[in-house]
């Protein structure tokens, strides 16, 4: 057997995933929490991966993407390492072909992509404000004292309307709580958060931009059946979620590596043993000039398999 | 003798140098703008200013503390508020006891009078107007000729195999021309540089797209507070032209005047708000109509003109099908975000070149938001 790893470093989450060479089946998939650590995060991740496949199982090449694709490049020796626009558009063009609209929501981002006859042609992100991504929603649930597991579940048996703020996470809080001393139910204050979410999203990310179905739900966010009935409320449209949702990122980024394999006929991958190594992180100030750019040194026992940082590309190395 | 210091913008800054130490004066160089000269200029700027101001502020701090006793800066034009902020320096310069004059240069035909004091001022070893005039043509040539070089490395760069050479080549260039003693040496010098900047080995096969930038000025023409957009985006295969260059002649001469932007932004903004907000819309037009396949706007954030362009690019982009791509430049220093965004602007734009869409209306259109 063999296949193509992808890596969706992201600042929340650190997803794997292998596909088979033959007809891009999912021979192993990952979701791990990244907690800050995305270089143990990674090791830990790989170790699963590897012991899920197996010995006789052969990767042909690999891809990464997402915040951290830099950093897990250089550890696991990545074939493509691209944005998380891309990988995600080629991740649900290649699970649902006829997709128009891509709505994505993450940890720490969301974004929209829009497509017509499978090329992208539009897309925005949006990372300063945290209104609308998954970590406003945890930071909620955990102030409710409700696993955000189930979070969508209450959300949908909500019997009556609240309309929380939705602009600025501060706003939403300050009102969710006086709804809350109202005396509203916790099912139909969630509810109201998860339309404020769906609200802030299509308003902020989604302004201006022509939703047309076929429309995609992914990101982790996606979990939450709330958010999803949510969209479809306002969007009046049916909302696909694909059954890899949590890790369409890194199903990109191996199908890109699957492209990139295919022009280059040869894998930079340093197969699954590297993982048992030691990687360090250092950084210094580079003192070339006066820009004094912080240089990042990513190095496996003696060998340094990383740097960057710098406005040049005097130490560039990855 | 005086020492004086000015704003630091691009490559430009020996020229400016050059012609102070001309005139009598001892000129304190402003470095590229850093980390230190970021901290000084947040400390004491107004938290709402743009980060032109902040950057600029926080230069003559840092020029003062290698002795700097005046500031030369433009003023503005319009109702930009940059207009106002040489005085508004001086005031929080004053305010916090430092000893710093600003003398602010407005266009000559505005006030010719007090131009001529200024340059009076300035002009501390005496020469007639005559070889004043003399000093600035012959800078004027030098700034004309930087200009030369550095839209001859937007189209070597993207298609060069070795990535890092055309901006070593064309620090070369710009040395020659800093060297050259009059005119003829600074053709000379000119011609060199384009050769050598031609004779970077190429990829001719190279598929390559054109981005044009439009925005403010000084974050287009600052590399240090654009995070160097148009090398990255050299880097990922995109021939860039600006707007605007400080000499205006290289791209005048190329897509027609300032006018011609103003007659095509007149549909969408008929009056002038400041900043350059209808010479962006205009340029974002004639880039669509000259068959380029993006435009990214570069705006300070809380700047009003920009924000005005930023609400009228989705019209343009339905109009004339051109991806527009929007960034707001502050304090940040993490490029991570410029980085992905434009990763994924011109991967967008190379795939749809790959493959053309059937185009249905205003269908094919981009906005990103930059932060």
């Amino acid at each position: 057997m063999q296949g193509y790893l992808g890596i969706d470093v992201g600042s929340v989450s650190t997803n794997f995933i292998v596909l088979d060479d033959v007809n891009n089946n999912i021979k192993s998939s990952l979701y791990l929490r990244t907690n800050g650590q995305p270089i143990e995060a990674i090791q830990e991740g790989m170790d699963v991966v590897s012991n899920e496949l197996g010995n006789g199982f052969k990767i042909l090449g690999a891809g990464v993407t997402g915040s951290g694709r830099q950093l897990a490049g250089a550890i696991v020796g990545a074939d493509a390492i691209k944005n998380e626009i891309t990988a995600h558009a080629v991740a649900a063009l290649t699970m649902v072909p006829d997709v128009r609209t891509i709505l994505e929501i993450g940890g720490q981002d969301s974004k929209i992509i829009l497509l017509r006859d499978g090329v992208v042609t539009d897309f925005a992100m949006n990372s300063v404000c945290a209104a609308g991504t998954g970590s406003f929603l945890d930071q909620q649930a955990a102030r409710l004292k409700t696993p955000i597991e189930e979070f969508g579940e209450l959300a949908i048996r909500s019997q009556s309307q609240v309309r929380i703020a939705g602009r600025c996470t501060v706003f939403a809080e300050s009102d969710m709580i006086h709804k809350q001393q109202m005396g509203y139910s916790r099912e139909d204050i969630i509810w109201g958060l998860c339309e404020a979410l769906v609200r802030n999203y299509l308003n902020n990310v989604g302004k201006g931009k022509e939703i047309l179905s076929t429309v995609v739900f992914q990101g982790g966010v996606a979990a939450n059946k709330g958010i999803k009935q949510a969209f479809e409320t306002v969007l009046e449209t049916k909302v696909i979620v694909p059954e890899y949702y949590d890790v369409m990122g890194a199903i990109g980024a191996a199908l890109l590596a699957k492209e990139e394999v295919a022009l280059t006929g040869s894998t930079k991958f340093k197969g699954f043993d590297v993982m048992q190594e030691t990687f360090l992180c250092k950084s210094f100030d580079c003192s070339g000039c006066s820009n004094n750019c912080e240089i990042i040194v990513i190095s496996m026992g003696k060998e340094i398999v990383g740097r960057w940082g710098g406005r040049c590309d005097k130490w560039e190395l990855s | 003798m005086r020492k004086v210091t000015f704003p630091h913008m691009g490559t430009s800054v020996f020229i400016f140098s050059d012609l102070i130490r001309d005139l009598g004066n001892e000129p304190i160089v402003p470095l590229q703008p850093n980390k230190k000269i970021l901290d000084l200029g947040v400390r004491y700027a107004p938290e709402f200013a743009c980060l032109p101001f902040k950057v600029l502020l926080g230069s003559y701090l840092e020029a003062m503390e290698r002795g700097a006793e005046v500031v030369v800066t433009s003023g503005g034009n319009g109702p930009c508020r940059a207009g106002h902020y040489g005085e508004v320096a001086q005031k929080i310069l004053d305010s916090n006891g430092y000893k710093i004059e600003i003398l602010v240069f407005d266009s000559v035909f505005r006030n010719p009078f007090q131009f001529i004091r200024k340059l009076n001022y300035l002009n501390k070893a005496k020469l007639s107007y005559w070889s004043i005039a003399q000093l600035i043509r012959f800078y004027w040539r030098k700034l004309q000729a930087l200009d030369k070089l550095e839209r001859c490395t937007h189209k070597v760069r993207p298609r060069a195999l070795n990535k890092g050479i055309t901006t070593k080549v064309f620090k070369q260039g710009i040395e020659w021309i800093q060297q050259s003693r009059n005119l003829g040496e600074i053709e000379e010098a000119e011609q060199q540089g384009l050769l050598a900047l031609k004779n970077i080995p190429q990829d001719p096969d190279r598929m390559i797209i054109r981005i044009g930038i439009v925005g403010e000025i000084y974050v287009l023409l600052e590399p240090a507070v654009n995070h160097e957009i148009e090398e990255i985006l050299g880097n990922l295969g995109a021939e860039v032209d600006r707007s605007i260059y400080l000499s205006g002649w290289a791209h005048d001469n190329t897509f027609g005047h300032k006018k011609d932007s103003l007659h095509y932004a007149r549909p969408y903004l008929g009056t002038a708000i400041g900043g350059h907000a209808q010479e962006g819309i205009g340029h974002t037009i004639m880039y669509a109509q000259n068959g380029f396949d993006g435009v990214i706007q570069l705006a300070p954030f809380t700047c009003i003109p920009e924000i005005v362009v930023k609400t009228i690019a989705p019209r343009i982009t339905k109009d004339y099908g051109i991806p527009i791509l929007t960034f707001f430049l502050d304090e940040q220093t993490g490029r991570a975000g410029m980085q992905t965004r434009l990763e994924a602007f011109t991967d967008m734009l190379k795939r749809k070149k790959r493959q053309p869409l059937k185009v249905v209306g205003g269908e094919k259109y981009a906005r990103v938001f930059g932060n």
